[in-house]
């Protein structure tokens, strides 16, 4: 049974085929990541798995479950966790304030408890500090707690993004353009962070444009283009696969890798 | 016969009316993604610039129409410029409040300048016609018919010339728009004038038959989000048939069911529509 | 340490004003009047600020609920003779279940359509109390109804003793707002203002909760509606109008949305402006109006929200540069 199963899926949009019948699998523990030219329908597969979107036909396994047309949070139940291009982080409050819900979907707490403070609702709130505390400790974005989001800089957001998927006690990682915005060096620590976080157990599968970092980092790699699935294998078949060269790499992209 | 026809030409009139309005509040929402709550000021507004113009001057009606139409055009950019835009990046709801305070205070500062009373207009179409036995006003007759000039001219300028198909490229998609070189500043103005312009023209088509008063923008526009909503937001094509659709439904309405409750009929329909389809009849089902 | 209410002996001497009050003011009926109201529209602007302020969705319905609240008292009351407290809790009990309805499918809609969704809720129950004689009185009114029956030895026949229970359900209604916020529901419902699709990410069921404190905003809703009701003794279809939940929004922007003590704020600021201005009852919208627009451009937090900025300006905290909407709620639970 592989970890997640995606099986034939093609999304429409009205007349427009975004994402056109794609196999795929996704392995446990590994990095996989997604690459393609602007518009391939990448960021339209991940809101597919994610659940944004329900695909015209296909079908979604995830550790054998059918999670095709269950809604996005429950998705998150499961321990599907993902981070947007924009971090959508709530720019006016505090990095540790906007990772301690993370932990929300793992408590109990409702109304009641919130009214009459239970004791439930005292160890669930320490509960969500700690992990929060621990995922900011992860992503080495501890010493920031403290700082409202909107003073930290852009790769540090990306981090925070991070530290609050994390605290959702995701089995899978999807990240969608980790790297985009921020400069060569941060995008190395970003690799190391998304190999930290697959040694760790938890599964990864990204979207991203930089060459260089995928070549380095990831088990395995899909190839879309127009929606479809047109390559996938690890870098060095990609890298000298004619079919991805000729449709998607191009002279550029291939002068970037080597 | 001639009761269902009378009530077919009254629900016109009144169609005509709320598509005008509706056109403007369209645009401005697909283009702006602004629910204008304040757009009822401008209808207001235009109907007393119209009135006063007439009373204070003498001159012709027509004549005072335009001068209505400059002004509340002027003023419908001034709340772009003043208003709207210093907002452009705030959170969804704020937008929403400063129309709202727009409200509070055209309906003050009309009522501190003009009094709280119902006036009438009177112009020089209050002459009874007698077409196929049914008798109606020829100020009715004038409604269809500049609604009808109106919104021929409105499709024609947003078809053929530059800043008319900047406006609907804008419309289609905002940030590929940009892209292209659009000035959205530009637009965004141009925009809302025209909405002024036609608030200011179906307020003074519509005064002479339902008079001039502070609270006359209220129905009015709360019917004209119905229609915006029904027709699909930034949807002109749509605005014009749910405009008819709703003066037909309460023109008849009023005659069959209940004068009563005439009014409840947009809202419930409103709100059973909204209810099947959360996001309006004709929304586009793109993510 | 809280940061919002972090003085307790400020609420402290809050509260000990607020119980002498009638104290000073014991033989100023007016005095009082005008006080209890406020603290009436106070508890509604609470309930508006928890479903706008902190999940983010504008109801323009609320006046609507507040109204519903109003006659569900004084039909009980005046029709059936019911005993006022059983008609207080019913009261509350039917606007919630208004709200339950109401709100699962007017939250189907989101944000814009929301907005015009429930102002045109709000004007059909409007419209609906103002055409509806046989059970609301129609443009008449509902008059009679009568003040709350007396408990053992407590009577409610003298301002004070309405000015003390109507104080009761303020801080009742703060308490209940506050705790909420600082819970980990709370900290839900922000989450959902902030975004939705994040929120949904995290395994946040988003429909649910925007919902619940719908169903919350209302209740605050129909207990204020069904307090006036009992002090004015008369209520028309205008407790309904969309005049009024303007004023409600006006409270609330110039209080502070999303703050804990901004509805406190804004509303009495309001309700006593309005008292000193009564000579020029008609210019008020003149000045508010613009007032309005004016703090959602420049203080959009309002005044509450504008006080802490500065003062985290003078203690040389880290504020965001240029940031007006830096709001620091909730501000809990943040160890050290």
């Amino acid at each position: 049974m592989a970890f997640i199963e995606v099986k034939g899926i093609t999304k429409k949009f009205g007349g427009l085929t975004a994402v056109d019948s794609v196999d795929f699998e996704i392995e446990e523990g590994k990095i996989t990541a997604i690459i393609g030219p602007n518009g391939a329908g990448k960021s339209t597969f991940f809101n597919l798995i994610n659940g944004f979107h329900k695909p015209t036909s296909g079908s979604i396994l995830f550790e054998g479950k059918d999670i095709t047309k269950i809604p996005v949070h429950k998705g998150a139940h499961l321990g599907i966790a993902r981070t947007f291009q924009t971090t959508h982080l709530f720019e006016q409050s505090t990095v540790i304030d906007n990772v301690i819900v993370g932990h929300r979907l793992r408590t109990k707490s409702n109304l009641f408890d919130a009214i009459f403070r239970t004791r439930r609702e005292k160890q669930e709130e320490d509960k969500a500090y700690e992990i929060a505390m621990a995922s900011l400790e992860f992503v080495g974005m501890a010493h920031l707690a403290d700082t409202p989001v909107s003073t930290i800089t852009q790769e540090a957001k990306k981090r925070v993004a991070i530290a609050l998927a994390l605290a959702t006690g995701p089995k899978v990682m999807f990240l969608d353009e980790p790297a985009a915005g921020i400069n060569p060096e941060e995008t190395d620590g970003l690799a190391q962070l998304m190999k930290k976080i697959a040694a760790s157990g938890i599964t990864v599968c990204t979207i991203e444009h930089k060459m260089q970092m995928i070549m380095g980092m990831a088990d395995k790699i899909m190839v879309l283009n127009q929606g479809a699935k047109i390559a996938e294998g690890t870098p060095d078949e990609i890298k000298n696969n004619p079919v991805v060269i000729e449709a998607y790499l191009g002279g550029e992209a291939i002068a970037e890798v080597n | 016969m001639d009761l269902f026809l009378q009530q077919v030409f009254n629900g016109l009139t009144l169609g005509s009316v709320y598509t005008l309005v509706a056109i403007g509040l369209t645009l401005v929402f697909g283009i702006l993604h602004i629910p204008n709550f304040a757009h009822g000021a401008l209808y207001l507004v235009g109907g007393y610039v119209t009135l006063m113009v007439m009373s204070a001057t003498g001159v012709h009606y027509f004549i005072a129409i335009i001068a209505s139409i400059v002004v509340v055009a002027v003023l419908a950019v001034l709340m772009e410029r003043l208003v709207f835009h210093p907002l452009r990046n705030s959170p969804p709801i704020h937008d929403k409040i400063a129309a709202i305070g727009l409200v509070l205070f055209f309906e003050a500062l009309v009522q501190l300048v003009w009094g709280t009373e119902y006036l009438r207009m009177l112009t020089p179409f209050d002459n009874n016609i007698s077409v196929a036995g049914v008798s109606m006003t020829s100020q009715r007759i004038l409604v269809i018919a500049v609604t009808v000039a109106v919104v021929f001219l409105l499709t024609l300028f947003l078809k053929k010339t530059m800043m008319g198909a900047s406006i609907l490229a804008m419309a289609q998609n905002r940030e590929g728009a940009f892209l292209v070189g659009i000035n959205a500043n530009k637009v965004a103005m141009m925009t809302f004038a025209i909405s002024g312009a036609l608030a200011a023209i179906a307020a003074s088509l519509a005064s002479p038959i339902n008079l001039v008063f502070p609270a006359m923008g209220h129905l009015v526009i709360l019917k004209a989000f119905v229609v915006v909503i029904i027709g699909g937001m930034g949807s002109i094509p749509g605005a014009i048939i749910a405009g008819l659709v709703l003066g037909l439904t309460e023109s008849m309405g009023a005659t069959y069911i209940s004068n009563d409750y005439k009014d409840m009929i947009a809202f419930l329909l409103l709100i059973i529509i909204m209810t099947v389809r959360p996001k309006g009849l004709f929304a586009k089902g793109v993510y | 340490m809280d940061k919002i209410f972090n003085h307790r002996t400020l609420i402290a001497l809050l509260v000990v004003f607020a119980l002498v009050f009638p104290l000073i003011y014991a033989d100023n009926r007016y005095v009082l009047h005008v006080m209890t109201i406020g603290f009436i529209f106070t508890i509604s602007v609470y309930g508006m600020n928890i479903i706008a302020g902190f999940t983010g969705q504008l109801s323009l319905a609320h006046a609507g609920f507040f109204a519903i609240g109003a006659y569900s008292l004084g039909i009980l009351t005046t029709r059936t003779e019911m005993n006022f407290w059983l008609a207080l809790l019913l009261a509350v009990l039917i606007t919630s279940a208004a709200g339950l309805l109401l709100g699962a499918i007017a939250l189907r809609t989101k944000e814009h359509f929301f907005a015009i969704y429930t102002l045109i809720v709000g004007y059909l129950i409007y419209l609906l109390i103002d055409k509806w004689d046989g059970l609301t009185g129609g443009i008449r009114g509902l008059i009679g109804i009568p003040i709350p029956d007396p408990i053992g030895p407590l009577n409610f026949e003298s301002a004070t003793a309405m000015y003390y229970l109507v104080l009761f359900f303020l801080l009742l209604s703060i308490f209940i707002a506050v705790r909420i916020v600082r819970s980990l529901t709370g900290r839900t419902y922000i989450a959902i203002r902030n975004s939705e699709e994040l929120a949904q990410t995290l395994g946040i069921n988003t429909k649910v909760n925007k919902l619940i404190s719908f169903v919350i905003s209302v209740a605050y809703a129909g207990l204020a509606g069904a307090l006036y009701a009992s002090l004015t003794r008369f209520i028309g279809p205008d407790v309904a109008s969309t005049n009024m939940v303007f004023n409600f929004l006006m409270y609330l922007i110039v209080g502070g949305i999303g703050t804990l003590s901004g509805p406190l704020v804004g509303t009495m600021l309001f309700v006593w402006l309005e008292q000193f201005l009564r000579s020029y009852q008609e210019y008020h919208l003149l000045i508010f109006g613009p007032i309005l627009v004016i703090m959602v451009i420049f203080f959009p937090t309002g005044i509450v929200g504008g006080f802490y900025r500065i003062k985290a300006k003078l203690q040389q905290k880290k504020v965001p540069k240029d940031n007006k909407y830096f709001n620091p709620v909730p501000a809990k639970s943040t160890k050290k």
